[in-house]
């Protein structure tokens, strides 16, 4: 292992010193003040996110089970944006009393599994790939239940365990077939001994399955909403842009580079997967009342329209899933941050809770629109450019009809996030959440996510950029 | 900084003037100074233009400007304007300064209010000016958008069903638009080459037959949704019956323009050999909607719902002239677009100014107003008349020169389906002389109207606008003619060269 190694590996273990900071932190911190932990948990993992910004050299490690790659770098760098904006916006919930104790937990477990994520962006074998789900969900599970003492965080935990461990087990069934199929688990040279067997096909659905759980894609999706329900709001977001970011770059990595062959089974399995998820995942988010749920099926829905940008295999798609997961970080975190803003102030969290927000709390509710809107894909926002290049990539491929019934179903999410809109701006409400005046990490959050939503759409060279990164197959 | 790139930069600056400034007071003024800093643009436009022509430019478009925007995707944000755009763009300004005066007595969350109207100008400007697909449908869609708050938040009636019906309907008509697009963008090289969103650049291939067939029913019918097309027009009643005064007029003044703007622009233009196969079933359709929308402005009482189906009716008019296909009916549509867009504008303007009197809109509920508010009511009169093409007016020489550009068609369909078209024209005068009968003239019926004020200074302003420049098109169609007709000119060689007869 020579010094080489270490900044390839860079990403991974910062975050790892970072939890380990984290930790020791902990032990020198009197009882009174953990808050502090906080704050420098914040510092550290904003220094980490710069870092990985600082060009460093590519390649392979652990004889090809590690790869890094600029794509790789560029997905990471996206990830630690999401979190680090994450990280600020849940510095306010976690100055309540009940959390005074369990501040690192917190800290350390999301950092941990934002390793994993990066350990399985970088994969080159699937063992490693293995490895890196599973330290992204466990410790997941456990922040799902961080709220122990109330029924629904807990449940949201158990929920979420018995949900990954089964998927794991459905993607570990179809890797077995892999390697028994084809011998071995790099990822190169899988790709080159896979033939498009049947049960090479079987070992396909089989780990698609296993990846659709993470991503929520119907008709794996049922744990979602339950879950994001039940956590507390800080980890609901995380859980709805984080890790479904990281688990769709894994899979368009993987298809595009581990699956090539079988190009015409993933395009007709993502073909109807995508169709339902859209429209299942719109069609039950018009019903919903408790915003978490209600976010909860649009970021279902929402996978749906990513997986358009996977069915042409081409360059312009990756570039576009990774734009639009970019876009989604933004517009996703902006919404969460403005319920987590309200439920910290009132504890309410239900649309009708919302009439009338407009009279009383202006800034928080254009932050809403802004951010549903971008979601929705209406212009000038960074939305409209994010599903106009998902859907124009869908389209170079001839997808046409795809596309037809994604924009249909835009304009049914459109629906639903205008009943938001509604009642923020035109319901009318007798007792109307009081005018508050959220405190300064909030307001620092929002704000990045609403320069996000307004910059990353018009500014052409961030999606440049990431074209430039992506690779088609 | 160009010119035309000033269109959205003003109302752009306005917005943001707005949004800064601490006195409620001031919204009105900075919003009017805006735009009317933008209605002497295009005064500036309309000039630069015309002495450029006459200076022997004979591009197809004037003032281009490119800038590079997606490279990969070669996605530009190109602007340039030839006389059709330029005529709209000032119709635009004219209702927009119009529309601002006649929400002069908005009160609630006014600096909203201003801003939200301003930012839908900003998407009809954007949309005339645009010569790139993307952007121009970026704007499109920015023009929609607010709406919906307009609507939703300062309409009257069943507001937030009407405010979501509309929003909807038009985001589903630009949806098919979107698709429409990238179809033409993946067709725009069809002998190799980049692929384009440009439409000059596009307009000098021929895209596939086979892929024409498909996008051009959906970018038709996606443009033909804000046009009014039927079966596709069940929003306008609604929505135009809910939304306050200035949204009204500017959403039937200019929005509904988008729609036939477009579907010739985009639609026609670009493919034109798949609008010539295609063009029975839309005629048809247009047709209804010109007849349909006329008899369904006779069963309605509420005034609103009486102007809306008219301008079902007068916008089927438009698109049914697109189709036809051959340079006097072409002509007359534009005419036509911006004759309907002041005389619409100029209706739903005095009705709010007479609902903010009488508090209703039902027509057999008022009565014998003419005495009581002559200012109005002679307006009414005027707008009434141009509405059902008395010569003198706007309206007299759009029709006619659609109708005599639709009966160039030797076919007996072209024949049967105009003559049925210029019945709409009988139609609107029952209903037009039914209102003004009623409405205007004979006793009056209840007495709380006895004292109703007159039109106050800034209502007088923003009708006095509209009746100008109605009566300026009628008595002086030439120079706007001429100004659309030699910009025609190439379009409709296009068409005529890719379908010889």
């Amino acid at each position: 292992m020579s010094l080489g190694t270490f900044f390839i590996m860079r990403h991974e273990l910062l975050l790892i010193t970072a939890a380990l900071l984290v930790l020791i932190a902990e032990i020198f911190v009197d009882a009174g003040k953990k808050r502090s932990i906080s704050l420098f948990s914040v510092i550290i993992f904003g220094v980490i996110t710069l870092a990985g910004f600082i060009p460093s050299p590519t390649g392979t490690v652990f004889g090809g089970m590690y790869i890094s790659s600029g794509t790789t770098l560029l997905m990471k760098n996206i990830l630690n944006i999401g979190v680090f904006l994450v990280f600020i916006q849940s510095l306010t919930w976690l100055k309540k009393e009940e959390n005074s104790e369990k501040i690192s937990e917190y800290f350390i477990l999301l950092i941990f599994t934002l390793t994993g994520m990066n350990f399985m962006i970088s994969a080159g074998h699937f063992l490693m790939f293995y490895i890196g789900i599973e330290l992204a969900t466990i410790p997941i599970a456990a922040l799902a239940a961080f709220d122990r003492y109330r029924n629904k965080s807990a449940e949201a935990g158990i929920k979420l365990i018995f949900s990954s461990a089964l998927s794991s087990g459905i993607l570990l069934y179809g890797l077995s077939m892999i390697y028994g199929t084809t011998g071995t688990l790099y990822f190169s040279e899988v790709a080159k001994l896979f033939v498009n067997n049947n049960l090479q096909i079987l070992a396909f659905i089989f780990f698609f399955a296993g990846m659709a759980f993470k991503i929520s894609i119907v008709p794996f999706h049922l744990w979602t909403a339950d879950v994001y329900e039940g956590s507390p709001i800080n980890i609901t977001s995380y859980l709805s842009v984080i890790s479904k970011g990281a688990a769709v770059f894994v899979l368009i990595i993987i298809l595009y580079t581990v699956f090539p062959v079988i190009m015409g089974t993933w395009q007709k399995t993502i073909y109807v997967t995508a169709i339902l998820t859209m429209t299942i995942g719109n069609l039950f988010a018009i019903r919903q009342q408790n915003l978490k749920r209600f976010l909860a099926f649009s970021s279902i829905s929402q996978a749906g329209y990513i997986l358009l940008g996977f069915i042409g295999g081409n360059q312009l798609g990756m570039a576009s899933v990774i734009y639009y997961i970019l876009v989604y970080i933004f517009s996703n975190l902006g919404a969460f941050g403005v319920v987590t803003a309200i439920s910290n102030a009132t504890g309410k969290e239900n649309m009708d809770d919302y009439n009338g927000l407009y009279q009383t709390n202006p800034k928080l509710s254009l932050i809403m629109m802004l951010a549903l809107f971008s979601l929705a894909g209406i212009p000038p926002v960074a939305g409209f450019f994010g599903k106009f290049f998902l859907f124009t990539a869908a389209a170079q491929k001839g997808f046409y009809l795809l596309v037809l019934i994604a924009v249909l179903n835009t304009i049914i999410s459109l629906f639903y996030y205008l009943l938001v809109v509604k009642a923020m701006f035109i319901n009318k409400n007798e007792n109307p959440i009081e005018k508050f005046r959220s405190d300064f990490p909030t307001r620092f959050a929002l704000g990045l996510c609403v320069a996000g939503i307004v910059i990353t759409g018009f500014a052409s060279i961030i999606f440049e950029a990431i074209k430039n990164l992506s690779f088609g197959v | 900084m160009d010119i035309l790139s000033l269109f959205v930069l003003i109302p752009v600056l306005t917005i943001t003037g707005i949004l800064l400034l601490k006195d409620a007071r001031q919204v009105r003024l900075v919003a009017i100074f805006g735009m009317s800093l933008q209605l002497i643009m295009a005064a500036v436009l309309v000039f630069l233009y015309l002495s450029a022509r006459h200076s022997g430019n004979t591009d197809e478009m004037l003032f281009v400007k490119d800038y590079l925007w997606f490279k990969s995707l070669n996605i530009h944000y190109a602007v340039g304007v030839d006389g059709i755009s330029v005529a709209l763009i000032s119709l635009t300004s004219i209702v927009v300064f119009a529309g601002l005066f006649a929400s002069w007595e908005v009160e609630y969350l006014k600096k909203e209010f201003f801003i939200s109207l301003i930012l839908l100008a900003t998407g009809v400007f954007g949309f005339f000016i645009s010569i790139d697909l993307f952007t121009m449908f970026l704007f499109y869609e920015l023009a929609v958008i607010p709406m919906y708050l307009l609507i939703g938040i300062w309409g009257t009636g069943p507001k937030e069903y009407s405010a979501m019906k509309l929003t909807l309907m038009l985001m589903g008509g630009s949806a098919l638009l979107l698709l429409g697009i990238l179809g033409i963008y993946f067709n725009s090289a069809p002998n190799g080459g980049r692929l384009t969103f440009n439409i000059l650049e596009i307009s000098k291939v021929v895209i596939p037959i086979s892929a024409q067939r498909i996008f051009f029913p959906l970018t038709f019918i996606g443009f033909g949704v804000l046009g009014a097309l039927f079966p596709f027009h069940t929003w306008s009643p609604d929505g135009h019956a809910s939304a306050p005064t200035a949204v009204s007029m500017l959403h039937a003044g200019v929005l509904m323009k988008l729609g036939g703007y477009g579907a010739f622009r985009v639609a026609i233009f670009l493919m034109p050999q798949a609008a010539k196969e295609l063009s029975w079933i839309f005629i048809i359709l247009t047709s209804i909607s010109v007849v349909y929308g006329a008899f369904g402005a006779i069963a309605q009482k509420d005034l609103k719902y009486i102007n809306a189906y008219s301008s079902v009716s007068h916008c089927g008019l438009v698109l049914f002239a697109v189709l036809m296909m051959n340079k006097t009916a072409m002509n007359g549509a534009i005419i036509q677009m911006i004759s309907h867009g002041l005389m619409t504008a100029l209706f739903f303007a005095l009705i709010g100014m007479l609902y903010g009197r009488t508090h209703t809109r039902m027509i057999n509920q008022m009565g014998g107003l003419m005495k009581v508010i002559p200012f109005l009511s002679v307006c009414y009169v005027i707008a009434g008349l141009a509405s059902l093409g008395l010569p003198g007016l706007s309206g007299f020489v759009a029709e006619m020169t659609i109708f005599v550009g639709a009966f160039q068609h030797p076919e007996l369909f072209y024949r049967i389906v105009t003559i049925l078209a210029i019945s709409s024209i009988v139609i609107t005068a029952v209903y037009i002389l039914r209102v003004i009968a009623v409405l205007l003239l004979g006793p009056t019926t209840n007495e709380h109207f006895e004292h109703l004020p007159d039109a106050k200074w800034f209502e007088k302003i923003s009708v006095v606008t509209l009746i100008g420049s109605v009566a300026a098109i009628g008595l002086a169609p030439f120079w706007l003619s001429s100004m659309i007709g030699t910009s025609l000119q190439p379009i409709v060689d296009r068409i005529v060269a890719l379908n010889p007869f």
